[in-house]
């Protein structure tokens, strides 16, 4: 009798945990219905090829992780104090065959990895360009405190917390800040890089559908760190070029004086555009922290080691 | 001048929730002493005072500054799990239009805190504490090599607690993240004296972990009981010696960088500023090349303690010792070529990058082959599930899964989209929690009866782990997938639109059951000590252990070892009982002798008061207190070391009273 109450016991606390199973499943699939997972859901080639390697690493560590978690059920099982039927050998304690298994199968998936690594380091750098030779739309980037500007070298024009940009046409993003560290990340279309003052740093991305992205910066650069965020588009050139055109039409001009006015700290400024910037602001934000004595005609330092 | 410096009225608390947290302790402590002090009389006070100072503030009994040392640390994990706390309850509540109940600047300064008290307090602490305990004992030494450094090292950290501390009632933290990256941290974008609480505190409570790293380091050089060969040595002390290699050559750097911080911001100066010369990065560099190895200096003795405990639950010898340690050595030399993977995203060249990349992933191997070697422990023993063993299954369930994340951020391209990302912060939990503190708890477990004479409480113990393991899944794993969808850390206020919220309060509810979980820690402490007559452990084995601090008495004497053992195996006393159960022999008459033992001293105590009021002092620009703390370090200093009579001799007789007294108690 006892036996089978046990059974059924066993019974309803399984039936309880494939529908609790069940549940999970169907919330978290109606969930990341409605929020998708940023990174995992890729507008453009760097990210594509990013999450590309997340899945490729993650199946490869797999390779590793099984036979631990089963091999740590199985022996607690099998080896309970309590089975006394299992084989006890108390002082076997080595045994060469297995213990070259397990320095040489991690140590040839390592070397796996490592040569995804090389190779997605290489293809992967934020600082090479997309796409060899076509066309770029340059962008710079600096971060304030706690905004982001936008100035678009060649159209002219400035942005604040607001970047557009053609879909499939590369941008190349040159990244600096006047004010302490930050990093630059946009997750739907690529990875990071940090912001930094006195120097500039890359990052090619590119979109390859027409969409509105969140942009953000991912380190600490004090009180207004929260409202460090951006919204990114990407449109078909028609629509980016009138987008450049209704910018023109703002009343506001970036030149030095007006700048140094938006580089006083303030948090959560919305959308804004400048009809002009000033041609070389970018380079003088990031020459003014070099020290007096270096000359003024030497040029920004690139962050990248030579 | 002003004689205060910079220390005025406005330095005092203002926030609510400050005074409240506080004030709240502070009244508690005011109001027990007034009770006691009703029903106990000055007396009593008299008493219990003249013993603490006595027993314990002056002692240089490893063990008992061992004991410090973790009351001390679980004190600062409350505080910390408090700053948890507020920063989840903050995070899932301050979304869209509702901004919370903190003040960007107080959420900055609480995570700096968390970040800052848990590693430096919690974990060095319990680490520290626990090879105090354990050390000297397992390795069949009556000390360590320098008793009354160690000593100083247990005050630094203490004085370097207090002044963390202090930044509650006067001042305020730092905001700048619990590494303080400048330029955030320079004096022109953190101009309070929040960065130099951190960078002090730090500071003294470093110099402490450094002399430490040395006492421990010739303690296991030199004073191995005979017949110890380096290779017979267990695994625990293995992990421990190279844990303080790591701290000799890590915790010079950290030096280096907080006094050029130091002199940048309070001497004018422009090592790490921004501009006039300065480079930030070069300090970014130097912290990790501090910071990744500090990693290690945590984790290794955690590995040494599972390999004792797998061992000990097992019933079996350890599986592929040799293995084990070249592991350990592996790791350790590794640990001092990774830095860089915490700043792939600083725009290094892609060759750099990939160097680092594969010199992370290439770590994996060893500690996969550790994880193993323990499984294989496990295969064909005798496993008893103690709660030492489940934290040991616990550790390798989360660490596995952290390990994976570890692998994937190894390559830079993908670190490239998760870096800064709750997922990162996921991943170093899951390695510092998962790892290090699940190690330390099943070490204070495991060897809670050598120290105090009675086992901690069974089922609470079992109740305190599943809160544990379940609570910290359930708080982490949503910070992984959070991570992917593009939240970053240290965030005060996000979007609604984001759709993060949900998964920020599933997290919340995971440290409420991480709260449950201490809760139950608590209980079962107390719970302990009032039923330990019940869980007494009368025989110094408690757990049919395999090395030599089972072999002493429980609670170990001061002495450690009324007789020094002599080893000839790798599991020494397990050797021992196994063959006085084939030859049925009688355990030979003890001879005794006479030992040596030092006196204790409040030396070590000044000398740590004076550097903290040194601290305290340049946090705040006291030039005449400054002075008088630095003077006060250096005379101390030169007082303790040109005296001599720092030792007495307990004789043979002596020693024999003390062990037959404990076999009689023992055996009542």
């Amino acid at each position: 009798m006892k036996h089978k109450m046990n059974r059924k016991y066993k019974l309803g606390v399984f039936a309880l945990l494939v529908l609790a199973g069940i549940a999970i499943v169907t919330i978290a699939t109606v969930y990341f219905h409605a929020h998708p997972v940023a990174v995992l859901s890729p507008a453009g080639p760097v990210a594509h090829k990013e999450r590309g390697l997340i899945i490729m690493t993650l199946l490869l560590s797999l390779i590793v992780v099984v036979p631990v978690f089963g091999l740590l059920v199985l022996f607690a099982w099998k080896y309970r104090a309590s089975n006394t039927k299992a084989r006890y050998t108390p002082d076997w304690d080595r045994n060469r065959l297995a213990e070259i298994v397990w320095w040489l199968v991690p140590s040839l998936l390592i070397l796996v990895i490592s040569v995804i690594t090389w190779n997605s380091s290489h293809q992967l750098d934020p600082y090479k360009r997309l796409d060899g030779n076509a066309k770029e739309l340059i962008v710079q980037v600096v971060a304030l405190d706690w905004k982001w500007l936008f100035i678009y070298p060649e159209q002219h024009i400035a942005s604040v917390n607001f970047v557009q940009f053609p879909s499939d046409m590369p941008v190349d993003f040159e990244i600096t800040a006047d004010a302490p560290m930050n990093s630059f990340w946009i997750p739907r279309l690529g990875g990071q890089i940090y912001a930094m003052p006195g120097m500039s740093t890359q990052l090619h991305l590119m979109a390859s559908t027409n969409d509105s992205f969140k942009g953000s910066s991912a380190n600490i650069s004090g009180t207004g760190f929260a409202s460090m965020k951006f919204a990114a588009k990407s449109s078909s050139q028609a629509d980016f070029d009138k987008w450049v055109q209704s910018a023109r039409q703002s009343s506001a001009m970036l030149d030095t004086a007006t700048y140094n006015e938006l580089a006083k700290p303030s948090s959560n400024n919305p959308a804004f555009y400048y009809a002009w910037a000033q041609d070389g602001l970018y380079n003088n934000v990031i020459m003014k922290y070099m020290s007096p004595d270096a000359g003024m005609n030497m040029q920004p330092m690139n962050a990248s080691a030579p | 001048m002003n004689l205060l410096g910079r220390l005025n009225m406005q330095a005092l608390p203002h926030d609510p929730i400050i005074i409240a947290a506080v004030g709240g302790p502070t009244l508690a402590v005011v109001i027990a002493v007034l009770v006691l002090l009703k029903f106990k009389g000055v007396g009593w006070f008299i008493k219990i005072g003249t013993y603490i100072w006595k027993e314990w503030l002056t002692t240089l009994d490893p063990k008992r500054i061992g004991v410090m040392y973790i009351l001390v640390a679980l004190a600062m994990l409350l505080r910390g799990f408090v700053d948890a706390m507020m920063m989840r309850a903050q995070q899932a509540t301050s979304v869209g239009s509702s901004h919370g109940f903190l003040s960007p600047d107080h959420f900055q300064q609480i995570f700096s805190a968390h970040g800052t008290v848990m590693i430096f307090f919690v974990a060095m602490g319990l680490m520290f504490g626990l090879i105090n305990l354990i050390l000297p004992l397992q390795i069949g030494s009556r000390d360590v090599a320098f008793p009354f450094l160690n000593s100083v090292s247990f005050w630094l950290f203490t004085a370097g607690m207090i002044l963390i501390n202090l930044s509650l009632v006067l001042g305020q933290f730092s905001a700048a993240g619990w590494l303080a990256y400048p330029p955030l941290s320079e004096l022109q974008y953190s101009p309070g004296v929040g960065v130099d609480y951190w960078l002090w505190s730090l500071q003294i409570a470093g110099v402490g972990s450094l002399l430490s790293g040395v006492n421990f380091l010739v303690t296991i050089l030199k004073m191995r009981a005979p017949g110890m060969t380096l290779m017979k040595m267990p695994m625990f002390a293995w992990s421990v010696l190279n844990s303080m290699v790591l701290v000799i050559f890590a915790f010079p750097i950290l030096t280096v960088t907080l006094a050029l911080l130091f002199l940048d911001r309070s001497m004018g100066m422009h090592f790490f500023t921004a501009s006039n010369g300065g480079n930030p990065m070069m300090y970014v560099n130097l912290i990790w090349a501090w910071g990744h190895p500090e990693v290690y200096i945590l984790v290794l003795p955690a590995f040494g303690i599972y390999s004792e405990v797998v061992a000990t639950f097992s019933r079996k010898r350890l599986f592929g010792y040799t293995s084990m340690v070249w592991a350990l050595g592996a790791i350790t030399f590794l640990s001092f070529s990774v830095w860089l993977h915490h700043f792939f995203t600083m725009g290094a060249g892609a060759n750099v990058n990939a160097f680092f990349g594969i010199m992370t992933a290439v770590i994996a191997i060893p500690t996969g082959v550790k994880i193993f070697n323990w499984l294989f422990t496990m295969y064909r023993g005798r496993i008893h599930f103690g709660t030492p063993m489940l934290w040991f299954m616990g550790f390798v369930v989360t660490f596995t899964i952290g390990g994976v994340a570890g692998v994937l951020m190894s390559v830079p391209a993908i670190d490239f989209q998760v870096h800064n990302s709750l997922f990162l912060v996921a991943h170093f939990h899951m390695m510092i929690v998962g790892g290090a503190l699940f190690g330390y708890f099943a070490g204070l477990t495991y060897w809670f009866p050598k120290i105090f004479g009675f086992k901690l409480h069974e089922k609470l113990g079992r109740k305190v782990f599943w809160c544990w393991l379940i609570g910290f899944l359930l708080a982490f794993v949503p910070l992984y997938i959070l991570g992917l969808m593009g939240a970053t850390r240290r965030l005060d206020h996000y979007d609604a639109s984001q759709g993060w919220q949900q998964l920020f309060i599933v997290a919340g509810l995971g440290v409420v059951v991480i709260a449950i979980g201490i809760g139950f820690q608590i209980l079962q402490l107390l719970v302990s000590i009032k039923q330990r007559k019940q869980n007494l452990d009368t025989t110094g084995d408690p757990w049919n252990g395999r090395t030599l601090e089972w072999a002493t008495l429980s609670p170990a004497p001061f002495y450690n070892f009324a007789v020094v053992p002599e080893v000839t195996d790798r599991d020494a006393f397990w050797a021992s009982k196994q063959a006085e159960r084939a030859q049925h022999a009688e355990p030979k008459t003890p001879r005794y002798t006479d030992i040596s033992i030092p006196k204790n001293t409040p030396m070590g105590m000044c000398i740590a008061g004076f550097a903290f009021l040194f601290g305290f002092a340049t946090v705040w620009h006291i030039l005449w207190l400054a002075i008088i703390g630095l003077l006060g370090v250096i005379i101390t200093v030169i007082i303790r070391t040109t005296g001599d009579d720092h030792e007495y001799v307990l004789t043979a007789a002596e020693v024999e009273k003390l062990e037959l007294a404990a076999h009689a108690r023992n055996y009542a």
